[in-house]
């Protein structure tokens, strides 16, 4: 078989450029991240992630994901299945209505949120006055981790559900099936494994959020401070150690989003050999 | 030019998963023949022309040569084979027009071969010419029908006046009209300028109608080699004959003269012992009482008028699959044929291979009379 | 969104066979209405507030101004770096087969996944004069920490799938007989690659490069850390925000995000529209 750039010495620059490359660029840092977090021994590492400030750094993170991931599903497979299996005028516009978080500056997304909620908001003058605090606290933190998290889902399931049509509900409608057992057992058996994948993306981000989390949260120490916050603190105070534990804590979440996605493409892939 | 292979054999994979695509095939092409490589999928037809052409390399231990005429091609990169390749899906290059296409062989050539500009358009269009196409030179090939777009698939492998045409399945993504007319069309181009030209198919009519020879391939080798009208008479072994055309069988003991097969009775000249015999459709009569030589009962389970013939489908405990048999409309309609009709098959011919060749026998006159 | 199909009454209208048309669509257009575009009154609440007299000294401030030019120069450095580097890992992950390409291949995703901060962080201190690679690049006289170059490599660290992830699966749908008809008419492999491929790939390849860049004018975690916030030199537009945010001057924010928020849609729009146009060209359409 001869295909353009098989020529063995061709192939093996190009390989090993990218691969150096890939190194330098990508492999290195996430090294640096657990050298320099274990850099003075585990002991110190053990005592910087038991701190009390970083568990409740970390309390608050995991408290606002997973508030975050039933809205952003809900969402998601909502708009999913209206865009996709529905024509009606604005359906495009709706589909291109859902990429204005991926285009927006996080620190602006914080800030319109700021401009809306905060105290001198049209709302937030309003519920300011029955003493409803949403900035600087943490439903303030929910609200623009939503925003730049929901549509992940979305764009998960919309191109996969244009492919995958509608014939197979139809067929379930023409059965005589009703609403939600079509969806439980005809749509979510065909989705669930790109569900699943919008649910893991949606995690990675809300966990990571930090631009539009720092304009919103005023970052007070053990009360709205999520980890990627305080990890900064802890760095602009010098304790580069603390910061990378903390930076470690979520670089491994990374990792783990990454296995899951090789994890399930590899599926993907198995399955399709199958078919 | 001619073309001439020596020990072209090819393994794909390694290890274990190493399996044989072509067994060591020796192949002679005159210059100016219109060759078809034909046979079922998996037979190597594909992989053979894409080795002619240097898109994949034959095994390097069984002392493998390829000769354009005189000139050893075997370790020459495609791209210098001075082949042209037509596509089963025509690959024709989606950014590009027609006349883009067409001429991309001529504009990538070395600076100090290459024709100036003028001459390229001049070229370009009198190939536009010849495939009929150049009203649509601007056109990109989305907006083209699949035999336009095979078309300027052709018109672009002409273009560097190659010794050698090379074509898979040319017509195989068609639809059959559009495959009738590019076939006329391709026999008549071929006639007109005189290449040598090798194509795949594995549409028996399609190989038999458009080739000066037809080779027919299975399991990686090269069955027959032979002119359509030599192929379809005296098929060399049993595959050629069963996949040039629809086959009848019959399988029974032989016994003192007799063939037997449940209560179906046929005279032949062998020795005793098991025996399978094929029949062509247009081998055997159908007749509405059996002969001392034959009687094979059957019943019609369907009847389709075909152009100048009667095809009618039979069926009896005897068989193992159902009958086929071609019957002129004259008897057709002398025998008044219904479903459901119970009548008997007489052979006027059959063929056996033991061993896979051939030998052929006529029925008896007497049963002829 | 009619009150009747809100609740769970899988609006039976003749026309639409699937159910659940009024659920989804009330569950999308309240979502959208609330999350998306409520929040964006604000903005337009703040700026009605000022004069365009106000408006247009607030946008072309010389540090606010300089703080486009540092972002914008340094996104697109980033983004053309990604073009390059994105291409060569798509054309090495799909066309050939080595060990550790799945790892490779796993690890593109890796700047989607880590958070901004972390990688702020971990940029840093890599590059400072102090760090692995600062301490080699330092004596070459390359400064990278605190400096734009910093900056674009910040950007380009955290927009690298963008280009990788949308050449990928077009250089996947691309026919071997694409690279057979160029070689079997005599095309050299950087012919047939700068003539056939790269045109295939163009379209991909400029939407890829083109969100990276997005991206990169609006990233704010990752490169706050790794480059110095000196004013008039290596100060960000999305920075400037922030600035502004803190002195408590909620127009001047607002005045900056406006311009950040309309270049940002602006050109997500123009790949939009372009890629459009490229696809039918490619796939059919008469004329």
């Amino acid at each position: 078989m001869q295909r353009i750039g098989d020529a063995p010495a061709v192939r093996r620059a190009l390989i090993l450029a990218a691969v150096a490359l890939a190194a330098l660029f990508l492999l290195l840092p996430l090294v640096a991240i657990f050298a320099q977090a274990f850099a003075q021994g585990v002991g110190v590492f053990w005592s910087n992630v038991s701190d009390h400030y970083t568990l409740r750094a970390i309390g608050l993170t995991l408290f606002i994901t997973v508030l975050t991931i039933p809205v952003c599903l809900v969402f998601g497979v909502a708009l999913a299945w209206l865009v996709t299996r529905f024509s009606f005028p604005g359906r495009r516009l709706l589909q291109t209505l859902i990429d204005i978080p991926f285009a927006v500056s996080p620190v602006v997304a914080g800030l319109i949120y700021l401009l809306l909620y905060g105290r001198n908001g049209w709302l937030g003058g309003w519920l300011d006055g029955h003493d409803v605090q949403l900035m600087f606290a943490w439903p303030g933190i929910l609200m623009v981790t939503i925003f730049v998290t929901c549509p992940f889902v979305a764009r998960e399931l919309i191109p996969l559900m244009q492919a995958q049509g509608s014939r197979e509900e139809e067929a379930a409608v023409t059965l005589g099936a009703p609403g939600w057992t079509l969806f439980r057992r005809v749509t979510l058996p065909n989705i669930r494994w790109a569900l699943l994948y919008g649910v893991i993306l949606t995690n990675a981000r809300a966990v990571g959020e930090f631009g539009a989390v720092s304009v919103v949260s005023g970052a007070i120490r053990g009360q709205t401070n999520t980890l990627p916050l305080h990890l900064e603190q802890l760095y602009q105070d010098y304790n580069t150690v603390g910061a990378f534990a903390s930076a470690s804590l979520l670089a491994l979440i990374a990792l783990l989003t990454l296995a899951a996605k090789a994890g399930l493409e590899w599926r993907a892939a198995r399955q399709e050999a199958l078919a | 030019m001619s073309i001439r292979l020596h020990n072209i054999g090819k393994h794909f994979g390694s290890g274990r998963q190493r399996t044989r695509a072509l067994e060591p095939i020796n192949l002679d092409i005159q210059e100016g023949e219109l060759v078809g490589l034909l046979g079922p999928s998996g037979s190597g037809k594909t992989t053979l022309l894409r080795i002619i052409a240097g898109l994949e390399n034959p095994d390097r231990d069984g002392g493998a040569r390829i000769l354009f005429g005189d000139r050893d091609v075997t370790d020459v990169h495609v791209r210098d084979r001075r082949i042209g390749f037509v596509f089963q899906h025509y690959a024709l290059f989606r950014h590009m027009t027609v006349f883009d296409n067409v001429a991309f062989g001529l504009t990538v050539m070395p600076r100090r071969n290459r024709p100036t500009s003028g001459e390229i358009r001049a070229r370009v269009h009198r190939l536009l010419e010849m495939v009929q196409l150049e009203s649509l030179a601007g056109r990109y090939p989305a907006q083209l029908s699949g035999g336009q777009q095979q078309r300027v698939s052709l018109a672009r492998a002409l273009a560097l006046r190659p010794d050698v045409l090379l074509l898979d399945e040319p017509f195989g993504a068609l639809d059959a009209k559009v495959r009738q007319d590019l076939r006329r069309w391709l026999r008549h181009l071929h006639d007109e300028l005189g290449f040598t030209s090798l194509f795949v198919t594995h549409d028996q009519e399609e190989a038999l109608e458009l080739s000066d020879r037809v080779a027919v391939m299975s399991n990686g080798r090269i069955e027959q080699i032979d002119t359509p009208d030599d192929l379809y008479r005296a098929p060399g072994n049993r595959f050629v004959f069963e996949f040039l055309g629809d086959v009848n069988h019959l399988e029974g003991e032989v016994r003192g003269g007799i063939l037997t097969c449940g209560d179906a009775r046929l005279s032949v000249e062998l020795p005793d012992g098991p025996e399978e015999l094929l029949l062509r459709p247009h081998e055997v009569r159908l007749v509405e009482a059996p002969s001392p030589e034959a009687r094979l009962p059957a019943t019609v389970t369907a009847i389709s008028p075909v152009g100048a013939e009667v095809r009618v489908e039979l069926a009896a405990d005897w068989m193992a699959a159902p009958w086929l048999a071609t019957v002129r409309h004259a008897d057709y309609e002398r025998l008044d044929l219904r479903r459901g009709q119970r009548l008997y098959v007489e052979p006027r011919r059959w063929h056996r291979f033991p061993e896979g060749r051939e030998t052929r026998r006529d029925a008896p006159r007497a049963s002829l009379a | 969104m009619s009150t009747r199909a809100l609740p769970f009454a899988f609006g039976r209208t003749p026309r639409r066979v699937l159910p659940g048309f009024g659920l989804s669509l009330g569950v999308s257009l309240l979502f959208i209405s609330l999350v998306l575009l409520l929040p964006m009154t604000g903005l337009f609440g703040q700026l009605a507030g000022l004069s365009l007299a106000e408006y247009w000294a607030i946008i072309s401030d010389g540090r606010v101004v300089a703080s486009y030019t540092v972002t914008i120069g340094a996104a697109a450095l980033a983004a053309l770096i990604n073009a390059a580097f994105g291409l060569l890992l798509a054309w090495v992950l799909v066309r050939y087969d080595f060990p550790g390409k799945r790892l490779l291949d796993a690890l593109m995703d890796l700047p989607f996944a880590l958070p901004t901060a972390v990688a702020g962080i971990t940029l840093a201190t890599l590059y400072s004069s102090n760090g692995w690679m600062g301490r080699l690049l330092e004596p070459l006289g390359l400064q990278v920490a605190y400096t734009w170059v910093g900056i674009a490599l910040a950007m380009a660290f955290t927009s690298i799938p963008f280009v990788v992830r949308t050449v990928q699966p077009v250089l996947e749908d691309l026919p071997q007989e694409v690279d057979e008809a160029a070689l079997t008419l005599g095309a050299t492999d950087g012919t047939a690659f700068r003539r056939v491929i790269l045109p295939h790939l163009w379209p991909a390849l400029v939407t890829g490069t083109g969100l990276a860049f997005v991206r990169s004018l609006g990233e704010f975690g990752a490169i706050i850390f790794i480059a110095g916030n000196m004013p008039y030199e290596t100060e960000i537009t999305a920075l400037m925000i922030f600035v502004r945010l803190q002195e408590y001057d909620y127009a001047g924010a607002s005045a900056i995000a406006s311009v950040v928020l309309f270049v940002s849609l602006a050109l997500l729009l123009a790949i939009n529209i372009w890629q459009g146009r490229f696809a039918r060209r490619l796939h059919g359409g008469r004329g």
